[in-house]
């Protein structure tokens, strides 16, 4: 792996493009989901105003140590999810850190920025937090089966662990994508990203109005800035994640913009037209078809 | 239990009698055979005096000052019967997503309360527990008349009449109720206030701590809480 200086300022500036795009993205779907509903919905900027008033906010108070680490340690997640991500196939500047078994430490990752979170939120002492983490939590785990299903399937068929191999080998054509050539694989993984992305019908983690906020309700200021920041990275990279394993990754940075708008896409397209589920239902949703389907995928490839 | 009366006599009258059980100083075992004194007021809540926050100065107050003005997170907390006229705000006809306003559901991430109608003696506790735990700076909208002098409820037995001998308040909306489009006016008219520099009343608050604080303990006798809820 190449640990120079230049390798390192490219990765920096490949966090800001993302990280940015992430906001305008976050804001678009905003607006998207504002249309369905007839309003006009918040400008596109919104997303940085927002940020700029959170860090600038005179008064934060504090409930200890874990309570500062948990967005620090969800940050780690998104840009740990980012560092060994390959963004740009081919690219001599933006294949970041990825290595021969990337795909699994970015699975470990995923993972990584909740647990974190779920500390941190839970010294803030506020019950509705807690009861978002654990809402949180048992999705997420239901959510990583169908997933994991998928890559499993993905490296039988691939023979691989490295996401930049994976992308090389759907080089070419359209047909070569891994949704044409897996099309099970890729059915379970769109279907677990829905809870991913927490759009409604699997947005009951942070439930707006129904408990406050979810785990961040005692978070504020910074702290909550940061979880923002985190977010924006965090959906692009997971996006791109989804990119590259099965829609033939992204040769320059207006391909990554449109597939990853896309695929951000299909969870809100799927959320605007689904109320909520209840979490005893989402749970059981994602262990019966996406995890059916996923079995399926490995399956044909036995 | 039964109190031995002619013991206690002294230090009942001195007693807060309003204290919750769950915040009396009490006693525990510990396990290696010691006795620890657990004082819930002292233990669980912060109990240090706020202090007054001053601004930046010059041109970068005014940037942060526009950003405040353009992302206003409104909490969603209806106090009174007015708080029938906040959630049109989010539907197509009023649409405040269109002027940076957003309603969050906790008061850690809210920047403006809205008191939408009467205060009573009850949600009067709530709303300065509600108040006190926004991060500075913070703004308060009043809506309705009953904000002003006490509206329909001037004799009430059980509602305050001026809110803001309890809490400063930044913008007036007036009317019995005031619709969605006047409370919309109301944010305009905050958003210039803060862009002037001149919504500093969370600085207010606490430099008149003292005096606050007397009027809201005149009205709430159960206070149990600590003076400050940070």
């Amino acid at each position: 792996m190449d640990y120079s200086l230049s390798r390192f300022l490219y990765t920096l500036l490949g966090l800001f493009i993302v990280m940015n795009w992430g906001m305008l993205m976050s804001s678009t779907m905003r607006r998207i989901i504002a249309r369905v509903s007839g309003r006009i919905g918040i400008p596109w900027y919104q997303p940085w105003i927002d940020l700029i008033k959170l860090y600038s906010l005179r008064s934060q108070i504090t409930h200890g140590t874990m309570f500062y680490l948990g967005p620090v340690f969800r940050l780690m997640g998104g840009v740990g999810l980012f560092l060994f991500m390959p963004m740009i196939y081919g690219s001599a500047y933006f294949m970041n850190y990825s290595f021969s078994g990337d795909l699994i430490l970015i699975l470990y990752f995923q993972f990584f920025g909740m647990l974190g979170m779920a500390l941190g939120a839970g010294e803030g002492g506020q019950p509705y937090s807690a009861i978002g983490i654990s809402r949180g939590l048992s999705q997420f785990t239901t959510i990583e089966v169908p997933m994991t299903l998928a890559v499993i399937s993905l490296a039988i068929q691939y023979d691989t662990l490295s996401i930049t191999e994976i992308v090389k080998a759907q080089q070419g054509s359209i047909a070569n994508w891994t949704l044409f050539t897996n099309p099970f694989a890729t059915i379970a993984a769109m279907l677990s990203l829905l809870g991913a992305f927490g759009h409604s019908p699997f947005n009951l983690v942070k439930a707006p109005n129904e408990i406050p906020i979810g785990p961040p309700t005692e978070y504020h200021g910074t702290f909550l800035g940061v979880l923002r920041t985190n977010g924006a990275i965090l959906h692009v990279t997971e996006a791109a994640l989804f990119m590259n394993l099965f829609f033939g990754g992204a040769t320059s940075w207006l391909e990554l913009i449109l597939k990853t708008f896309f695929i951000y896409f299909w969870s809100v397209f799927v959320g605007v037209v689904f109320p909520r589920f209840r979490i005893e239902q989402s749970v059981r949703w994602f262990l019966k078809w996406p995890t059916l389907i996923g079995i399926i995928s490995i399956l044909i490839w036995m | 239990m039964k109190k031995d009366f002619d013991k206690d006599a002294l230090s009942d009258m001195y007693k807060d009698k309003f204290l919750a059980p769950e915040n009396e100083i009490r006693f525990v075992n510990a396990p290696d055979g010691s006795i620890i004194e657990v004082n819930p007021l002292d233990d669980y809540f912060c109990q240090e005096r706020p202090k007054e926050l001053k601004p930046r100065k010059g041109v970068v107050e005014k940037f942060l000052n526009w950003a405040r003005a353009e992302s206003l997170w409104v909490l969603g907390f209806g106090t009174g019967c007015g708080s029938i006229e906040i959630p049109p705000l989010s539907t197509p006809r009023f649409d405040m997503y269109r002027f940076g306003v957003q309603m969050r559901a906790t008061p850690r991430q809210s920047n403006v309360f809205i008191i939408s109608g009467y205060l009573s003696v009850k949600t009067l506790k709530r709303a300065i527990r509600s108040y006190e735990q926004m991060p500075s700076p913070k703004y308060i909208i009043a809506l309705g008349s009953c904000t002003i002098n006490g509206g329909m409820y001037w004799d009430s037995y059980n509602t305050i009449n001026r809110l803001d001998h309890y809490l400063p308040v930044d913008v007036y909306i007036a009317g019995c109720m005031p619709r969605p489009e006047a409370l919309l006016a109301g944010f305009g008219k905050l958003k210039e206030l803060i862009k002037e520099g001149k919504a500093e009343k969370a600085n207010e608050y606490i430099q008149n701590l003292d005096w606050y604080k007397a009027n809201q303990k005149k009205i709430i006798k159960d206070w149990n809480m600590p003076d400050y809820n940070w």
